[in-house]
C-alpha cells in the first residue's frame, strides 16, 4: 500500500521556496507566469491503515502552525501548470531515511518512504514554458524524473543479482583490439598501459576477470595515479628543439622543494591524505584541497556537496584521523550574465551551476558543522563546460597520532559508514577523461549524492575509537572506492576481502560494482582482532553501519577478493602499484613577448575603479559567504567579512582550533587564471605570493606557513598544455625555495576540456590554486583590512612596475592584453613580508590590505568603505619603477604589495622596522567618506565610499 | 561545594556540542555531552543534572523540518523523563537547533511535552529570505522572568540558521506570551530599536528571537551565545572597544541561579 501525502503552506502564510522559484522563473524572462505554489510530497509505503497515515502526516510531516496536509492526490490543478519532480529509483534520499526512523519512533511499522516536490505555475503558461522551467530550474534529469501529472511512484522491485564470474580475454588481443577494450570499458588507459596488463596476464597464464581490469584501470587512472605529474618530460621550443628534459616532474619540482627545505615542523607531507604540520606540543594541523569538477558540471548541487564530503574525509583518513575544523571553497564558472541562448548544448547555465554548487557546499558543510571560512570565485567563458570546484579541509589531530600508519598482518578490514550502491561508479576514470556534450547522459552514474549526517556520525564515532586507540590504520573511501582504499592500505602486506559482506543500499550490484563504487561517507579501518568487538559497539551505539569485510596480510603480497567463497580477483600488489609504466610526456613552451596596448589616459579614473569593483572576480561574494556557517565550532577569530558594517572583504580567515589556547591557524588562498594564459611561470609565482600575502596581511607567520598546490589544466597529453604545466610546476619549486614555504600536499586535475556538439574542444585556462596555512602564537595580535581611524598614516609596501599585462584594468577597458605580466621577485617580497610581520607583531599596524586585482585603487577603496572612512593618497610617493605611468601606479597588479595603516604613536617604530625596504608614505585616513588619489598633476580618483561600495556589492546582489 | 552539572544533549547531526560544553565549563559548570540513545537506554541518568542544554546543529539533517525528528524522538521516548525534569527547579536552554527542538517537542512555549500539544501554538519557519544566513545581530532582553537574561540589556550575538522565523499560531498566542512575560529576546538595532531586514534577520513575528516558558526556567533562542564567549569572537574586535563577551551572560546567569 502506498499513501500519498501532500503538504503545502497555509494560504495565510507565505511560501519562501515558491517565492524563490518564482523569482528565478522571472529571471528566465517568463513574464506571463504570475505566481508559483509548491508542495512537499511524501509516499508512505507499508501495511498500515489510513488513520495511521493521517497520524504520520499530522504529527510528523506537517508543521501545523503554517502548513496543511492532504492524504491522497489532489490531482492536477485547473488554474495552473503542474510539475512534479521525483527522485529516480536508487538515488540517495536522506529525508526519506530520517522520516522512516521517525515513524519507527512513533511506534509504527513502515516499509519505506519516498519524497518528491510539486510545483504549480500560475498564469498563462505554455507547454514549452513548463518544460523549460522543469528542465532549467527545478529538476536535473541525471538524478530526477519530471512528471506533468500527479504521479505516485510504483513500489520498488529490485532485481536480484545472479552471481557469475566474467572473464575478459586479453592475452591474444592486438594493439587495436586492446585500445577498443580500453575505450569500450571506460578504462581511459593508453596502449603502453594496456600492453603491460596483457603481459601480466600472459605471464600469469590466464585471462583476467572483469573486476581485475576494473581495479587496474582505477589504480592506474590519472586521478589516482598522478601519471602526468610523475612522468618524465621532454620540453621543446616552438622550433621543435629540445630545451630541457626533466625526469619525474613531481619529484623535481613541488616535492623537491619540500625535501630541500626540510622544515622540522613538517610532520607528514605528501605521503598521506593531507599534509600535516606542527601546531603546538600536543596537536598537529593538516590541510588538504581537492577538486570535484566533472561531477559538479553534471549535477552542481550533488557534485559540490560530495566534493566537500570527500575532502573532509581526507583529514579524517590522515595519520590516525584528524577532526575537521575549517573548510575552504574556490570556484571557477562561466559568466553568470550569459544569455541562455548562448550556452552550448549539454552545458548547464553558469548561474544555475553557481547556485547549485554554493547550495551543495552550504548544505554539506553546514550540516557537518565545519565552518567554511575562506574562498574565491573566478569567471571565464572557458569554464562554461568545465566549471572548477575546489574544496579544502583543515583538520586537527593529536601530535602523537599524526604520521602515516600501516595496517598489521591479521588486522580486520572494517568498512564504516554509508552503504554501498551504484552511485559514483567510474568516478576515478571519468574524472580522468574529457567531458563531451553527451556526458550528461552517458556518465550520470558517476554522480554521487551525499548525506552529510551519515558522515558526521562516522566522524563522531571514529574520534571516540581514535581516543581509545582501537585501530592501527585508517583511510577514506574516495575515488575508486573500496578498490582504492583497501588496495592502498594493503600495498605492503596484501589483503583478502569477502566482497559479499559489504552492506548494500539495494540488491542487484555485481561484485565489480561493489568493489569500485564511489558511494559516499565510507571509511576503511584496520583493526587488531582483539579490538573488533569494542569498536563495533562504538559504531552500533550511534547507529553507524560497520562491517568486517576481510583482513590485511596475505602470502606474497597479494590482493584477493572472494564472492560467496569463490575467488574473483587475484592480483600482485607490486604489479598494481608499481606495474604502471612511467610515461614520457612531450611538452612545448616558448614565451614570445607581446606588449599590451597602452590604455587611454583619462581625465580621472573614477569610472574605471567602479567598473573593476563591479567586475565579477572582484565584486563582493557576500551572497555566497553568508550562506555558509563560518563560526561553528567556536574558534572564529577573523571572519571572511570584516569592517564596521561587517560586509567588507577580508584577506584571510583565522580560526582557533583549540578552544582554551590562543594559538591560531591562518587560512588563505591565491589564484589568477587570467595570468595563467599569458605566462604560466609568472602566474604560479603570483598565486603563491597572493596566498602568502593574504596570510601575512592578517597576521600570519611566514616562517610557519605551509602551502598546497592544486593544478587544474587542460588535456596534458597535448604538448602545449603540458608545456604550460611544466612552467607552473617549475615556478612552484622556485617560489617555495625563495619564500621558504614548503608545499605539504597537492592534487591535480588534468583533463578539463569540453567537446561541444560541433566538435570544437574548449580547454580551461591554466588554473593553479595555491592554498596556505600559517600557525600563529596569539590570535589577539591579528588585524583586519578595514581602515580604523581618521588621521592615521598610510604606507604602501612593495614596488610597482609599469607592466599591465593581465590586469583587470585592461579587462574592464575591453582591451586585448599582451603577456607583459608584472614579474614577481619572491626574494624581495619575502623580506618585505617578514618586515610587515614584525610590524604587526609589534602592534604597529592598525589595518592592512594586500594589493591584488585592481591594484592600489581597489585596495584603497575597499579599506576605506570597509572602515566607513575616507582616504587621501598621493601616488607620487610610491616606490615605483621609472617606467610606471599614472595608470600603472594606480591600477597595476604587481605582487608583493600591501597598503597599511599606522598610528602616529607607532610611526617611528614602523619606519625603523621597514628601513631600507621599498616603502612609500602615501597618505592618511580621513573622515571625509571619500577616496581621493592624487597623481603628479591632477586628481586621479575622487569618489564617495558609498558609490564604491555600491558598485562592489551590486553584481551578486542575488 | 559541588559544581552544578550540565547535560549537553547530542545526537546525529548535533554540531555545536563541544563549544557549548566549553562555554558551560567556563561559566563554572561540570558539563557532559550525552548521546540521546544513551539517555533513552537509561533515562534515570538525567536526574544527576540540574541543567540540560540542547545545542545547535542539524539534528538528523533537519530532514522533514528543523529539529522535528529529534523532537519526535523526545516525545515518544523521553516524554515523561523530560516532563519530570522540568517540573522541579531545573533549567533547560535550547540554542538554534535546540530551540527548534524545544518548540517542536512542546518544551516551549508552554513546558508540556506531549504529542497533541507540541508544535501547535508556535513554530520556527523558513527565514523570509528563503535561505540559511550567518550574520551578527543585536538583541534586546525583554523579560524579567527569564532566568538567562537581564531585562533591558542590549547584547550582540551571531545567528546561523535557515529556519528561524518565529511564528505564533495567532494573535491570541502572542498576547498570551506577552502577558506571561515570556518574550525573552527581540531582534533590534544597536540602539535597541526594531527594524526591517537585516535588523530582524528572518522575519520573526514581533521581532521575537527567543522565548521562555511560563516559569522562566526554560528558554530557547535562535542566536548562538556559545559563539561569543571571547572578545575575539566579535566581528569587530580588531576595531577595539569590545569589552565583554555577551554570550557568557546566559551561561553565567544559569550558573548563578543553580549554584
Amino acid at each position: 500500500m502506498i499513501y500519498r501525502v501532500e503538504i503545502r503552506s497555509k494560504e495565510s502564510f507565505g511560501d519562501p521556496h515558491a517565492q524563490t522559484v518564482f523569482n528565478q522563473v522571472r529571471e528566465l524572462g517568463m513574464d506571463s507566469v504570475s505566481g508559483v505554489r509548491s508542495a512537499r510530497l511524501f509516499f508512505l509505503v507499508g501495511e498500515f491503515s489510513q488513520d495511521a497515515a493521517t497520524r504520520i502526516a499530522d504529527e510528523l510531516l506537517t508543521d501545523p502552525v503554517i502548513e496543511e496536509y492532504h492524504v491522497g492526490s489532489s490531482g492536477a490543478p485547473d488554474d495552473a501548470a503542474l510539475i512534479e519532480v521525483h527522485l529516480k529509483a536508487g538515488v540517495m534520499d536522506p529525508v526519506a531515511a530520517s522520516a522512516e526512523k521517525a515513524v519507527t519512533d512513533m511506534g509504527l511499522q513502515i516499509e519505506g518512504i519516498r519524497t518528491a516536490r510539486r510545483y504549480e505555475l500560475l498564469g498563462d503558461v505554455s507547454d514549452e514554458q513548463r518544460r523549460r522551467v522543469a528542465g532549467k530550474l527545478l529538476a536535473n534529469p541525471v538524478i530526477e524524473e519530471i512528471h506533468f501529472e500527479s504521479h505516485t511512484p510504483p513500489e520498488i522491485s529490485t532485481r536480484q543479482y545472479d552471481f557469475q564470474v566474467v572473464e575478459v580475454p586479453i592475452r591474444d588481443l592486438d594493439d587495436e583490439a586492446l585500445m577498443k577494450l580500453s575505450t569500450d570499458g571506460d578504462m581511459f588507459l593508453n596502449i603502453t598501459e594496456m600492453k603491460a596488463i596483457r603481459d601480466y596476464f600472459k605471464s600469469a597464464g590466464r585471462e583476467p576477470r572483469d573486476v581485475e581490469l576494473e581495479m587496474i584501470a582505477q589504480t592506474w587512472s590519472e586521478h589516482c595515479g598522478h601519471k602526468t605529474f610523475r612522468s618524465d618530460v621532454v620540453v621543446r621550443n616552438n622550433a621543435g628543439e629540445i630545451v630541457e628534459e626533466i625526469p619525474n616532474l613531481l619529484k623535481n619540482t613541488v616535492f623537491g622543494s619540500t625535501k630541500e627545505l626540510d622544515k622540522p615542523w613538517c610532520l607528514n607531507v605528501f605521503e598521506d591524505n593531507a599534509g600535516v604540520i606542527e601546531f603546538d606540543e600536543n596537536h598537529a594541523v593538516c590541510f588538504k584541497v581537492e577538486t570535484h569538477n566533472h561531477p559538479s558540471a553534471i549535477e552542481p548541487y550533488g557534485g559540490a556537496a560530495t566534493g566537500i564530503g570527500g575532502v573532509v574525509r581526507d583529514p579524517m583518513g590522515t595519520g590516525l584521523g584528524a577532526s575537521p575544523v575549517a573548510n575552504t571553497d574556490i570556484f571557477c564558472f562561466g559568466p553568470t550574465d550569459m544569455p541562455p541562448g548562448d550556452v552550448p548544448k549539454g552545458v548547464l547555465h553558469p548561474r544555475r551551476v553557481m547556485r547549485g554548487v554554493v547550495g551543495g557546499v552550504r548544505d554539506y558543510g553546514n550540516r557537518m558543522g565545519i565552518p567554511t571560512v575562506n574562498g574565491a570565485v573566478y569567471f571565464d567563458e572557458r569554464y562554461l563546460g568545465n566549471p572548477l570546484v575546489y574544496c579544502g579541509t583543515v583538520g586537527m589531530l593529536p601530535a602523537d597520532k599524526c604520521t602515516k600508519r600501516q595496517p598489521a598482518a591479521g588486522d580486520a578490514i572494517i568498512c564504516v559508514g554509508g552503504r554501498t550502491g551504484r552511485d559514483g561508479i567510474h568516478g576515478a576514470t571519468f574524472s580522468s577523461g574529457e567531458l563531451t556534450h553527451k556526458h550528461e547522459t552517458e556518465f550520470s552514474h558517476a554522480v554521487q549524492i551525499g548525506n552529510a549526517i551519515t558522515e558526521k556520525k562516522v566522524l563522531d564515532t571514529i574520534m571516540q575509537a581514535r581516543e581509545l586507540g582501537l585501530y592501527s590504520a585508517i583511510t577514506d573511501c574516495g575515488a575508486g572506492g573500496l578498490s582504492s582504499a583497501v588496495g592502498e592500505m594493503g600495498e605492503q602486506i596484501g589483503a583478502e576481502v569477502h566482497i559479499d559482506r559489504v552492506p548494500l543500499k539495494y540488491a542487484g550490484l555485481t561484485y565489480s560494482e561493489i568493489w569500485i563504487s564511489e558511494a559516499q561517507e565510507r571509511m576503511v579501518l584496520a583493526v587488531p582482532s582483539d579490538n573488533v568487538d569494542r569498536i563495533l559497539k562504538i559504531f552500533a551505539d550511534e547507529d553507524v553501519d560497520a562491517t568486517v569485510i576481510g583482513h590485511y596480510g596475505t602470502e606474497n603480497r597479494k590482493l584477493r577478493l572472494f564472492y560467496d567463497g569463490t575467488e574473483i580477483l587475484d592480483l600482485d600488489m607490486e604489479f598494481l602499484h608499481d606495474g604502471l609504466p612511467r610515461p614520457t610526456k612531450d611538452a612545448v613552451y616558448e614565451k614570445v613577448e607581446t606588449p599590451s596596448p597602452a590604455p587611454p589616459r583619462r581625465e580621472n579614473y573614477n569610472q574605471t575603479l567602479l567598473d573593476i569593483l563591479a567586475s565579477p572576480n572582484v565584486a563582493s561574494k557576500e551572497w555566497i559567504i553568508r550562506q555558509y556557517d563560518h563560526e561553528v565550532q567556536g574558534g572564529s577569530v577573523i571572519k571572511p567579512l570584516v569592517g564596521i558594517t561587517e560586509d567588507g572583504p577580508g584577506d584571510a580567515a583565522v580560526v582557533r582550533p583549540v578552544l582554551d589556547s590562543r594559538k591560531a591557524v591562518v587560512i588563505s588562498c591565491g589564484m589568477n587564471p587570467r595570468l595563467g594564459d599569458l605566462d604560466p611561470y609568472q602566474s604560479a609565482l603570483h598565486a603563491v605570493d597572493e596566498a602568502l600575502r593574504n596570510a601575512i596581511a592578517v597576521g600570519g607567520n611566514l616562517e610557519r606557513t605551509a602551502i598546497l598546490d592544486n593544478f587544474c589544466w587542460g588535456n596534458c597529453n597535448k604538448p602545449d598544455r603540458m608545456g604550460t604545466f611544466v612552467q607552473a610546476a617549475k615556478a612552484c619549486y622556485d617560489a617555495a625555495m625563495a619564500y621558504q614555504t614548503p608545499f605539504v600536499s597537492g592534487k591535480d586535475s588534468l583533463n578539463n576540456e569540453f567537446q561541444t556538439d560541433t566538435g570544437e574542444t574548449i580547454a580551461i585556462p591554466a588554473t593553479l590554486l595555491v592554498s596556505a596555512m600559517s600557525v600563529i602564537d596569539d590570535a589577539a595580535r591579528c588585524i583586519t583590512a578595514d581602515a580604523k581611524e581618521a588621521g592615521n598614516h598610510l604606507f604602501l609596501l612593495g614596488r610597482t612596475s609599469g607592466r599591465l599585462g593581465g590586469s583587470h584594468y585592461l579587462l574592464v577597458e575591453g582591451l586585448e592584453t599582451g603577456n607583459d605580466v608584472p614579474e614577481v621577485d619572491p626574494v624581495a617580497n619575502r623580506k618585505l613580508m617578514l618586515a610587515l610581520q614584525q610590524a604587526i607583531e609589534a602592534g604597529a599596524v592598525r589595518s592592512c590590505h594586500d594589493l591584488s586585482e585592481g591594484g592600489l585603487a581597489v585596495a584603497a577603496a575597499e579599506m576605506a568603505f570597509s572602515g566607513g572612512l575616507g582616504m587621501e593618497l598621493d601616488v607620487e610617493a610610491m616606490a615605483s619603477e621609472s617606467t610606471a605611468n599614472e595608470q600603472a601606479t594606480l591600477l597595476a597588479e604587481d605582487a608583493g604589495r600591501f597598503l597599511v595603516e599606522i598610528t602616529p604613536e607607532k610611526y617611528d617604530a614602523f619606519l625603523r622596522i621597514t628601513k631600507d625596504l621599498p616603502v612609500g608614505q602615501i597618505g592618511r585616513v580621513t573622515d571625509t567618506g571619500r577616496v581621493v588619489i592624487k597623481g603628479a598633476k591632477n586628481t586621479l580618483i575622487d569618489l564617495p565610499i558609498e558609490d564604491a561600495k555600491a558598485a562592489w556589492q551590486k553584481t551578486f546582489d542575488w | 561545594m559541588a559544581r552544578p552539572k550540565a547535560l549537553v544533549l547530542r545526537t546525529a547531526g548535533t554540531n555545536c556540542d563541544r563549544e557549548t560544553e566549553y562555554a558551560l565549563t567556563q561559566a563554572g559548570f561540570e558539563a557532559r555531552r550525552i548521546h540521546i540513545a544513551r539517555l533513552i537506554e537509561n533515562p534515570a541518568t538525567i536526574a544527576e543534572f540540574q541543567f540540560m542544554v540542547i545545542p545547535g546543529g542539524f539534528s538528523y539533517g533537519d530532514d522533514v523540518a528543523a529539529g522535528k525528528i529529534l523532537a519526535n524522538q523526545i516525545l515518544h521516548h523521553l516524554g515523561d523523563t523530560v516532563n519530570a525534569f522540568i517540573s522541579v527547579d531545573k533549567l533547560v536552554l535550547g540554542i538554534c537547533n535546540g530551540f527548534q527542538v524545544m518548540i517542536k517537542a512542546g518544551l516551549l512555549p508552554w513546558a508540556n511535552v506531549s504529542p497533541d500539544g507540541a508544535n501547535r501554538d508556535a513554530t520556527l519557519a523558513w527565514n523570509d529570505c528563503g535561505k540559511f544566513e550567518d550574520r551578527w545581530v543585536h538583541l534586546r532582553c525583554d523579560s524579567d522572568k527569564c532566568v538567562f537574561v537581564s531585562k533591558g540589556d542590549i547584547i550582540a550575538l551571531p545567528i546561523a540558521h535557515g529556519e528561524g522565523k518565529f511564528v505564533p499560531r495567532d494573535d491570541a498566542v502572542t498576547q498570551r506570551l506577552l502577558d506571561g512575560d515570556q518574550v525573552a529576546l527581540r531582534y533590534v538595532d544597536s540602539e535597541g530599536n526594531p527594524g526591517p531586514y537585516p535588523v530582524n534577520p528572518n522575519g520573526s513575528v514581533d521581532d521575537i528571537a527567543g522565548v521562555c516558558d511560563p516559569s522562566g526556567r526554560l528558554m530557547g533562542l535562535m542566536p548562538h551565545p556559545e559563539r561569543f564567549i571571547e572578545v575575539t569572537h566579535h566581528p569587530q574586535w580588531t576595531r577595539g572597544g569590545i569589552q565583554q563577551a555577551d554570550g557568557m551572560i546566559l551561561f553565567q546567569r544559569a550558573f548563578e541561579y543553580l549554584k
